[in-house]
């Protein structure tokens, strides 16, 4: 073994502390977990915790969260990519203070920005007041899913921006030009060059989107009225009031399983493309 | 043709601006307003502001958020930087199975994280300051290392090599020749660690025990009862002050660059 080749594999070593971090915080937690989901209170095997997922209120839940989450995914990428799309046509695109207005509202707390959704969409909220005053009828948004709906979307569509836009802002000009420069009008060029090069920046939003507004408890209590429960909520519930945290477990393991086993097709895709681009 | 495009995209940008300011201004406005109603407008004050200096509840709450923020990113830097260098030397397979290891926090729901973090706690450690930081510690490495592996990857590490075969010591070229290469992946790497941590919710309720309280589940606990006005005015100075040292970095470096290629083009 030559001198460079030993330099390299000693470096390895340099992930030691890394490794042990993630051993510690990260398996042996998920291992407790499961261990929990598969017991009863008198430690005997079983699988009833996690099969509680498919009783009527959890299904009821699971079913109310997939829809929150698919819808949330999906109105996140229509908002966020004519927005990428707008800022690269004015050139904001290499300025750091684009990102910066993105980024900057997450420096306000989530929980206060919420409320403040709250406090715009009650029934004598911000919302009503302006839309009376223009002479229309008011909306009964308040403790409804689409009061949800406006807050999930509105909570996580950072995350959806920021990937899209790293994926965009990373085409060269030139492969750009070239194409137009071989006949290809502005539509072809959308379809056929930009569009294929962001999906890796989609899957990663979607990856980043998905999964954490099926489970924000915050949003819906505050939102919902705490009528509207999604998963996340009753996980908390089991966990927070009604103190049995066998069942907890079991209910977040039938998450996580589904979660990987829906993200499993994602994250191959996303392997093939580029490393990752979430921010 | 163009114009009319520019203008659609300005409108659009400025659409979206809104939706993302708008709860911001309504907290802003609240953090002036007299009445203690979250509905009624009772003129301007500067009260909560002053008050808020006397209110050592706030103030705790804020002085354990930001040392938590700044102590996990800090740690999450020493401790994801090596990683990522290590890393990125293994093979094909180890590599995978790392990688896939840093995604777990980040796929994975908050909530099912602060659940796993907080049944491994119980049976060796009080819940309380120190599990709060070690959770925030997990959650925050991948975002480090996910900033600084791209850096790694465009680098020329035979640079490294031709310094240390031309004499220098491991930490001397790493200083010299690794870290500034590395430094804008550390640097954002950092900040979103630090900005990860100031907004979570989820992962500390889980994890704080009795006692212990961030800005975020002080907000929680009070939503029943009514947010402390106090709070509203906490919140609008750190997001001024966030916004001016932002846009205050922003503009040097921006100088910086066009010094830089100033200096190309002599």
């Amino acid at each position: 073994m030559n001198e460079l080749e030993e330099r390299s594999s000693k470096r390895h070593w340099l992930a030691t502390p890394y490794a042990i971090w993630i051993i510690v915080f990260t398996v042996l937690p998920l291992i407790v977990i499961f261990r929990y989901a598969l017991t009863d209170s008198a430690g005997h095997f079983t699988l009833e915790n996690t099969a509680a997922v498919t009783s009527p209120i959890n299904m009821k839940a699971m079913w109310f969260s997939l829809k929150i989450a698919f819808g949330c995914t999906v109105f996140c990428i229509l908002l966020a990519y004519p927005m990428v799309l707008a800022m690269k046509h004015l050139g904001l695109g290499r300025r750091g203070i684009s990102l910066f207005i993105i980024i900057l509202p997450m420096w306000m707390n989530f929980i206060l920005r919420i409320l403040a959704w709250q406090m715009i969409l009650s029934n004598n909220g911000i919302l009503n007041l302006m839309i009376t005053k223009l002479g229309f009828k008011p909306v009964a948004v308040a403790n409804t899913p689409t009061a949800i709906m406006i807050g999930v979307v509105y909570d996580y569509l950072p995350y959806m921006i920021l990937p899209i836009y790293t994926a965009i802002m990373d085409i060269s000009d030139d492969l750009i030009e070239a194409a137009k420069d071989l006949g290809a009008g502005s539509f072809t060029v959308f379809f056929k060059v930009v569009f294929p090069l962001s999906i890796p920046g989609l899957l990663s939003g979607t990856v980043m989107v998905f999964v954490p507004s099926m489970t924000s408890f915050v949003i819906s209590d505050i939102l919902g009225g705490g009528k509207l429960q999604l998963i996340g909520n009753i996980i908390e519930q089991d966990f927070i009031s009604g103190n049995n945290w066998h069942m907890g477990s079991g209910l977040s393991v039938a998450l996580m399983i589904f979660v990987l086993i829906s993200m499993e097709f994602t994250i191959r895709e996303e392997k093939t493309g580029r490393e990752s681009v979430i921010w | 043709m163009k114009r009319f495009k520019d203008i659609i995209s300005g409108i659009y940008i400025g659409f979206i601006g809104l939706i993302l300011y708008a709860p911001i201004l309504v907290l802003i406005v609240l953090s002036f307003n007299a009445s203690r109603s979250r509905v009624t407008w009772g003129g301007f004050t500067f009260d909560w502001y002053i008050r808020l200096f006397s209110n050592q509840q706030i103030l705790e709450a804020l002085f354990t958020t930001l040392i938590l923020a700044f102590a996990s990113s800090a740690v999450s830097v020493l401790v994801g930087v090596p990683g990522a260098l290590g890393i990125h030397a293994m093979n094909k397979k180890k590599y995978g199975i790392f990688m896939t290891l840093t995604n777990i926090p980040m796929l994975n729901a908050d909530i099912v994280t602060g659940i796993a973090l907080m049944l491994w706690f119980v049976h060796f450690i009080p819940l309380g300051f120190g599990s709060v930081l070690l959770a925030h510690i997990t959650f925050n490495i991948p975002y480090v290392i996910l900033s600084v592996m791209p850096r790694i990857q465009q680098m020329n590490l035979s640079v490294y090599e031709a310094t240390r075969d031309l004499g220098a010591g491991p930490v001397y070229a790493f200083f010299k020749v690794l870290l500034p290469e590395m430094m804008p992946g550390i640097i954002s790497g950092f900040f979103m660690a630090f900005t990860m941590s100031m907004d979570d919710f989820v992962i500390t309720y889980f994890t704080k025990g009795a006692g212990v309280n961030t800005l975020s589940t002080m907000i929680y606990g009070e939503i029943r009862k009514g947010i402390k006005p106090e709070m509203y005015a906490l919140s609008t100075i750190i997001f001024v002050a966030v916004s001016i040292i932002l846009l205050c970095v922003n503009t040097l470096s921006e100088k910086h660059k066009n010094h830089i290629v100033e200096e190309k083009n002599l």
